[in-house]
């Protein structure tokens, strides 16, 4: 049975045929766009006009985020920024300690319990770099262990219960990563992943665990509705056989709306093990659930002074960040992908990790000859001109991290790497010009899943304060579009597949209320979602 | 009575400095019980002949040891270990090639029971200054370096002695005060390592233990002394030292156990009933008995 779409207007990212006002649907595919005279040759058909005043685009591709963003919402929102949850609620931002203080009181009292009661988003950087302290959690409760996730993901606030039941509440608690108060007890901020990974673990918040929780993949199939989404990199999955069962049954759920593509990390398995894994589950891929990529992370990020940066370093004088791999095993990974023709995106967001990696590619394709290999570099946030020109040599990718530049602009521009380097940062324009084929991304949950909204980052490059922040690297309107389909579903290995309203391809739409081409620049962030249609199957946002 | 602290060293260096070699020579002779965290079981971490049972989680190995992985949930993994407090001497968690095993250290103050003991870095003679060389790694190098208690400075056979010595230099200026000690196939004194110092009993002697490389005496300090000095002296105070324990009265009752790991020192409360005495251990080429014999009374071993 053949469907034809009628919409307003369709753009369909394709060179060939631009725009359309119809387009015909069969068994989940698309048979063609173009005018209803044009498409009835298919046969019988049923003119569906339920999008008659709407505009289509293709399904929109999410390059970096992940499914644990749908458990997140299992905790408090604290953050600065109004933001919504999957069930289409917006939570205002959080401005004032007072505000967070209720909005945790609020919680405690509608769940009440004895568990670690859990905030996520904070960023006291726009509260002045106000500090949050013990006694100001303490104000929540007292015999409620209490704690608070930062927005830069690499602190936490707690509060007096749960530095107790870390037996941390007393003197001499002598570790960088535990600032101490006057009185000489923890202050109540513990920093750095070492400390925060064994904390959380005390105070029983196991995300890794919930993650196999139906609940989740259905929360984050939500918001991918509600933002257009139709085709999501769920970009680093420890997986093992429970988590592969579990995802295979998530996806398979009948109404399912998203094609979700799993990066299986590097971490906690031998290049062996790693390979003979992937090749057990690659056939096991769906429609839905599409295995067979490899998600590798090179170094830290660069506001948790974590990445990895070439000279002149960070401006403050800190240590130069970590590495999260050894240079020998990324080099060992890539030459075995290669090989076997598996594709490797790996996190860079310094620009030492971007040499590094572009480096490792280079001497594996020496040994494994590839011409079209697709490895990407995630956020690569500071990649230089040179960097982007080796890049294109070496026919790598980049997923740029246009809403960091929103969201963590200013702190870069004061506090992490000054202007010359802020500037500079998440480069699109440079990357475009070079020839080096480029996707945006959100990296939710740590900023929002929303590729309309990444892409108007990466068009105004304002940040949060509302500065322009480096006006050489803004890209245009039809530009950001293309890297929010086509240009991540290449990253993906999936063009041939998603992207672009053509012949042939899933039949994926992201259902606008208007036309992002017609309306200002600006604005590009606030057009509606009325939903999506993913594989041939209609999802309103409004009732997912 | 609750178990005293599980002691914990962990095992640091680049990739190819002797890890692995050093902590299957550690199975072999140490006679404690270890219970060994390696980042991941694939590339063999323990020699077949040693290994007595696999099954998914835990590898059994003989003389009552263990090997577990802890993959990226290392203080779960701790916990466990924990759980086997009863059958179990001493933890070694040997770090993957990149970390930072002062980081690692910090884990440990999340998990009652354990107690970090020291910090063992190799170093591969032939290599550790190319190593360091790389610029992608110096800062790492430099850091894993300087948080080693111990530096074990391996494969010193393979090497000539004027490269040998052209090594010992930079490590003397990177990390000035360190404890180096040479070895062969990752082959140190357990005693020295792992602090598994036999101490004086009531009546008996301490006998026969580190081995060629090491001078050792037991320092019985005259009249009542404040541990936590002693111990700080006999880290800091520049004595040559790389190993030193042992239990000292405290006045109005009880005992402080000291522990010296290089420049790592810790002064604990402990119950009455041990034989007063510190045995402290170092290398014959630095350890000089006379500056030693300032702080009490010294007896051979």
């Amino acid at each position: 049975m053949t469907t034809i779409y009628q919409a307003k207007k369709i753009l369909t990212m394709s060179a060939t045929r631009p725009v359309a006002t119809h387009v015909a649907v069969r068994d989940g595919k698309i048979l063609g766009a173009g005018t209803l005279e044009e498409l009835e040759r298919w046969g019988d058909y049923r003119l569906d006009t339920t999008f008659a005043d709407k505009v289509l685009m293709p399904g929109l591709v999410e390059g970096h985020a992940h499914s644990f963003e749908g458990l997140t919402w299992d905790d408090t929102y604290v953050g600065w920024f109004d933001r919504r949850d999957p069930d289409g609620r917006t939570w205002d931002g959080v401005r004032t300690i007072d505000a967070l203080v209720d909005r945790m009181t609020a919680a405690n009292a509608a769940a009440p319990g004895t568990d670690v009661l859990v905030g996520w988003g904070l960023d006291p950087i726009y509260m002045g770099n106000t500090r949050v302290t013990r006694a100001d959690l303490d104000r929540i409760s007292t015999d409620r262990p209490i704690l608070i996730v930062h927005a830069s993901g690499h602190m936490y606030s707690l509060n007096s219960r749960a530095f107790e039941m870390l037996n941390m509440l007393k003197p001499g608690m002598n570790a960088e990563g535990i600032p101490l108060a006057d009185d000489g007890l923890p202050m109540g901020e513990l920093r750095g992943l070492e400390l925060m990974v064994p904390a959380s673990v005390k105070l029983g918040y196991d995300r890794m665990a919930r993650q196999q929780t139906p609940g989740c993949m259905d929360a984050f199939a939500r918001l991918c509705v509600r933002a257009g989404v139709t085709t999501c990199a769920d970009l680093a999955r420890m997986l093992d056989d429970d988590q592969v069962a579990a995802l295979l049954r998530d996806t398979g759920a009948k109404d399912y709306p998203v094609c979700i593509v799993p990066y299986m990390h590097i971490n906690g398995r031998t290049t062996d093990d790693l390979f003979a894994f992937l090749k057990k589950i690659i056939p096991q891929s769906t429609d839905r659930c599409q295995f067979g990529a490899i998600k590798a992370h090179a170094d830290g990020s660069i506001q948790g002074f974590t990445g990895r940066l070439n000279w002149p370093h960070y401006q403050n004088g800190a240590p130069n960040g970590m590495w999260y791999v050894t240079p020998e095993k990324l080099g060992e990974v890539y030459e075995r992908a290669l090989e076997a023709g598996i594709l490797v995106h790996t996190h860079t967001n310094g620009d030492e990790a971007s040499q590094l990696a572009i480096e490792l590619v280079e001497g594996a394709l020496k040994k494994h000859p590839s011409f079209d290999h697709r490895f990407t570099l995630q956020h690569c946030q500071m990649a230089t001109q040179a960097q982007f020109r080796k890049m294109k040599s070496l026919g790598m990718c980049v997923n740029l991290f246009a809403n960091h530049h929103f969201f963590w602009g200013d702190e870069h521009y004061k506090y992490t790497v000054g202007p010359e380097r802020a500037e500079r940062m998440n480069a699109c324009r440079t990357a475009l010009d070079t020839g080096v084929p480029m996707a945006i991304h959100s990296d939710a949950p740590v900023t929002p899943l929303g590729p309309l909204f990444t892409a108007w980052a990466a068009v105004t490059r304002r940040t949060a304060s509302n500065r322009v922040q480096g006006t050489g690297e803004r890209i245009t309107v039809p530009e950001a579009l293309e890297a929010i389909t086509l240009g991540a579903a290449f990253t993906m290995g999936m063009d041939h597949l998603v992207g672009s309203i053509e012949a042939g391809k899933r039949a994926d739409f992201c259902v606008l209320e208007a036309d992002p081409l017609e309306a200002d620049a600006e604005t590009l962030k606030d057009i509606p979602v009325w939903g999506t249609v993913q594989g041939g199957r209609i999802f309103a946002a409004e009732t997912i | 009575m609750t178990l005293p602290a599980l002691p914990v060293t962990v095992i640091g260096g680049y990739l190819g400095a002797g890890k692995t070699t050093l902590v299957n020579h550690l199975l072999r002779t140490s006679g404690l019980r270890l219970a060994v965290m390696v980042n991941e079981f694939g590339a063999l971490p323990i020699d077949r002949d040693l290994i007595e049972a696999e099954d998914d989680a835990l590898i059994s190995i003989s003389g009552g040891c263990v090997c577990c992985e802890y993959g990226d949930d290392m203080v779960s993994a701790l916990m466990k270990i924990t759980e086997m407090a009863d059958s179990i001497d001493h933890v070694i968690l040997e770090s993957s090639g990149v970390a930072i095993p002062g980081s690692i250290m910090a884990s440990l103050l999340f998990v009652d029971g354990l107690r970090g003991d020291g910090v063992v870095v190799m170093a591969d003679a032939a290599e550790i200054r190319n190593t360091a060389a790389n610029t992608y790694l110096t800062d790492t190098i430099q850091r894993q370096l300087r948080d080693a208690d111990i530096l074990v400075l391996n494969k010193a056979d393979l090497v000539s002695e004027a490269d040998l010595e052209a090594t010992r230099t930079w490590l003397r200026t990177e990390v000035p005060g360190t404890r180096i000690v040479e070895a062969a196939h990752g082959k140190v004194s357990p005693q020295v390592l792992l602090g598994a110092i036999p101490l004086p009993r009531q009546g008996h002697k301490v006998t026969g233990h580190a081995d060629g490389l090491f001078h050792s005496r037991v320092l019985q300090p005259e009249g009542t002394i404040d541990p936590v000095a002693l111990a700080r002296e006999l880290a800091e105070g520049d004595l040559g030292l790389v190993r030193a324990k042992g239990y000292l009265p405290k006045e109005g009752g009880g005992m402080s156990l000291i522990q010296i790991v290089g420049l790592r020192w810790s002064v604990e409360e402990a119950e009455d009933g041990h034989a007063p005495g510190i045995v402290c251990i170092g290398l014959k080429a630095t350890f000089d008995p006379a500056r030693l014999e300032k702080l009490g009374q010294l007896d051979p071993v």
